[in-house]
């Protein structure tokens, strides 16, 4: 019987790996048809900040907007957080027809996006990267930033924190560029803001899982605040063992300088109690930002969007409106000339509001501050925040003059 | 079926290269070298886009390299990833701050590789199966967290924007298809002295070592000597091999020395088959097709990359082409 199953076998890996190949091919392109690619991470680390909801988001952006003389057309690929996949996969879309790349989370992957956008003169934005470089050394004509970046983080956390009464802070730092720089840039702005920082530990990056002794070292300096300059699954750690230890039942906060709802969602109030953290959107802010989460919960389903997800919706919503004030035919022939035109209009949608977009690419928006809410205080499903701090959208992020950015200074 | 349990265990002395054809080529081998080289030429224009095809030969080459090492002394080396990586980001370095030629550069990879090898493999060899594995191991994550610290490796973002430059200061090598080429001519020659090497007298020293390493001592062969020579070979081979990789991209990131790498490239050659000539560029094939046409199939891309693993597993022991290999009874 082993042939019999041994061809079987061959048969479904030979058909498995034929199904895969058509798609290539398959891509007719229409004049009057805007592509839209959204490319980001559906298997791995950022897959439920916005993976699967990202592209869903996108698609209710493309379903508000409507029929308006043009077809829109949304594709996705999963980039793998592979830089490599990454160029790959938005070179053959730019080729191959695609007029607008978005999402695209891991700096390092949206750092090469950038990058072929501009060489193949098409139009970028950037929902997903916490790059500041994005609109610094290395901003283009081509990207827009539409999302937080580590400055944004850096300055609400710390300065709006230190405002809000947490003026003493201890920073448990991952051993990387990306935690320095957070480090660094929050010290900076808990300084600025009047408060202190009495210390800091840093800890091996990767392959840390026990934060008990920097946790116990950073108690023990009777700091405030405890900044937590990691992200993804170091942050979740750190927030787990800070809650056995009680460190945030005795009066000290937690601050994490990179986490999102479904982060807190995924770890669960009991536990992430009393955490501070800065996002751009939160579901339950207002008026507007219910109403966009209540349109889109039949696609969304039992999750609630997150900044990095809903970005992707006003990111979209814009765009199109940019296309058709310019006309389907001229955005093809220039991404620059559609950035521009982006820039050149005032953004407004339910969920982010009233904004427009600087020359050096960075979309502006309000920051919040926000403390995560007890059980005892929780009333509905993915009722967690409550608002501490706004910092407005002028002050938010980086100015204009300080990136660096060659646009700029042109 | 009689034949193939009699050959287990008991592996053929390797003839001496036969009928005076050049490098060593068997006629099969000849045959699927003229349609491998027939494959290159008319790839880009069969609609076959022509980076992917780079990210293709790029793999393969790599693959290439450390079949090197496996197929032929049998040293499993867990850290091909440090020298591919390196190479990468010398590449990279090299061609975007001091504006060295993408010529030079690729050699550049090749050479640092090769001196990683050098200072590695004088340390590995000196132990055998899973030591020698986990010593690469070792000394391959050593140079992940130097590429995670290093200033020049620009960290978690890598080196960006790595101009392809031009080769020999004269043939612009921004167009894909020109790229192309130079990759191409690349894999070629790095394919043939990998196959030169195999078949060489050193080559059959090599495979000595593999079969009966006492038994090659016994003979009067410095056994140390060869296999630091094959690692040495092996681990340039990867850096070139990541050093074009860099350049065809035009980035140089921590992926490309993350221990996964290594674990991948593992993986490609076992797809593909081990101990064979087209074995690892094949099952490179397969890994990078894989990567970029179920991308677009999202989450299921683990899912269908998995189930096409466990397939080949079960079905295709000596690997794609050990087992065509085997059904028509040649060596490819």
């Amino acid at each position: 019987m082993t042939t019999t199953r041994r061809t079987l076998l061959s048969g479904a890996a030979g058909t498995a790996a034929l199904g895969g190949l058509p798609f290539s091919s398959a891509r007719a392109q229409a004049a009057n048809t805007i592509k839209i690619g959204v490319l980001n991470d559906q298997s791995g680390t950022y897959r439920d900040i916005s993976g699967p909801y990202g592209v869903e988001c996108t698609r209710q952006a493309v379903a508000e907007f409507g029929a308006q003389g043009f077809n829109v057309e949304v594709i996705v690929a999963d980039h793998q957080n592979r830089p490599d996949v990454g160029v790959n996969i938005s070179r053959q879309w730019y080729d191959q027809g695609v007029d607008m790349i978005l999402d695209v989370p891991t700096s390092s992957v949206g750092l090469a996006v950038n990058t072929v956008a501009r060489e193949k003169n098409k139009a970028y934005i950037n929902t997903g990267s916490a790059t500041s470089d994005l609109t610094g050394t290395a901003c283009s004509p081509n990207t827009i930033h539409w999302m937080y970046d580590t400055y944004m983080l850096a300055k609400s956390t710390g300065g709006a924190m230190v405002r809000a009464g947490g003026d003493s802070w201890f920073f448990i730092t991952a051993d990387y560029a990306f935690g320095h720089a957070l480090e660094r840039d929050t010290g900076n702005f808990v300084r600025a803001a009047g408060g202190r920082v009495l210390g800091n530990v840093r800890y091996p990056f990767p392959a840390t899982s026990d934060f008990s002794s920097f946790l116990v070292q950073a108690q023990a300096s009777r700091a405030k605040v405890i900044g937590l300059a990691n992200a993804g699954a170091d942050t979740i750690n750190s927030v787990k063992q800070a809650a056995e230890f009680g460190i945030t039942r005795r009066g000290v906060k937690l601050a994490a300088l990179l986490m999102f709802l479904p982060d807190v969602h995924a770890i669960g109030l009991e536990t992430a109690q009393g955490l501070v953290l800065t996002e751009s959107f939160y579901w339950d802010l207002n008026d507007r930002t219910r109403a966009i989460t209540t349109r889109l919960q039949p696609r969304l389903r039992d999750i609630k969007p997150n900044m990095a997800s809903i970005a992707n919706y006003s990111a979209a919503l814009h765009y199109l409106k940019a296309i058709k004030d310019m006309g389907v035919a001229a955005s093809k022939a220039s991404g620059i000339e559609v950035i521009n035109r982006m820039k050149a209009m005032p953004c407004d949608d339910d969920a982010f509001g009233a904004g427009s977009i600087r020359p050096d690419g960075r979309k502006l928006c309000p920051s919040y501050l926000f403390e995560v809410k007890s059980p005892a205080e929780s009333r509905a499903p993915w009722d967690y925040y409550k608002l501490l701090q706004t910092t407005p959208a002028e002050e938010a992020f980086r100015p204009l003059n300080e990136g660096n950015c060659p646009l700029v200074r042109s | 079926m009689a034949s193939e349990t009699t050959a287990t265990g008991i592996v053929a002395i390797p003839e001496p290269t036969s009928d005076g054809s050049l490098w060593g080529f068997s006629r099969p081998q000849r045959i699927a070298f003229i349609v491998l080289l027939v494959f290159l030429g008319v790839a880009p224009f069969a609609g076959l886009y022509p980076v992917f095809l780079m990210k293709l030969l790029c793999f393969g080459l790599f693959a290439c390299a450390f079949n090197l090492l496996i197929g032929y002394v049998g040293l499993l080396s867990f850290g091909h990833a440090a020298y591919f990586g390196m190479g990468g980001y010398i590449a990279g370095h090299t061609a975007k701050v001091m504006g060295v030629p993408p010529e030079l550069a690729i050699i550049l990879g090749g050479v640092v590789g090769a001196a990683l090898g050098a200072v590695f493999g004088w340390v590995a060899i000196r132990r055998q199966g899973i030591y020698f594995a986990m010593i690469t191991l070792a000394l391959s994550q050593l140079v992940y967290f130097v590429c995670v610290q290093a200033p020049f490796t620009g960290g978690e973002d890598g080196i960006q924007a790595i101009p392809r430059g031009k080769l020999f200061g004269i043939i612009d090598l921004s167009p894909d298809l020109s790229m192309y080429w130079v990759v191409a001519t690349v894999f070629v020659i790095g394919f043939l002295l990998v196959h030169r090497i195999v078949h060489s007298p050193f080559g059959m020293v090599m495979k000595a070592i593999k079969e009966n390493e006492p038994r090659a001592t016994s003979l009067g062969y410095r056994t140390d000597d060869y296999k630091l020579l094959a690692f040495i070979l092996s681990a340039g081979l990867a850096g070139v091999a990541g050093a074009t990789k860099s350049l065809v991209f035009g980035i140089a990131t921590l992926t490309d020395v993350h221990w996964s790498m290594s674990g991948e490239v593992v993986l490609m050659t076992l797809v593909g088959g081990l101990g064979t000539v087209f074995g690892p560029l094949v099952g490179a094939a397969v890994i990078v097709t894989m990567q970029n046409y179920l991308a677009e199939w999202g989450a299921w891309v683990t899912v269908i990359q998995g189930g096409i693993f466990v397939a080949c597993v079960l079905a295709f022991r000596r690997g794609i082409v050990g087992e065509i290999g085997a059904l028509l009874r040649v060596k490819l």
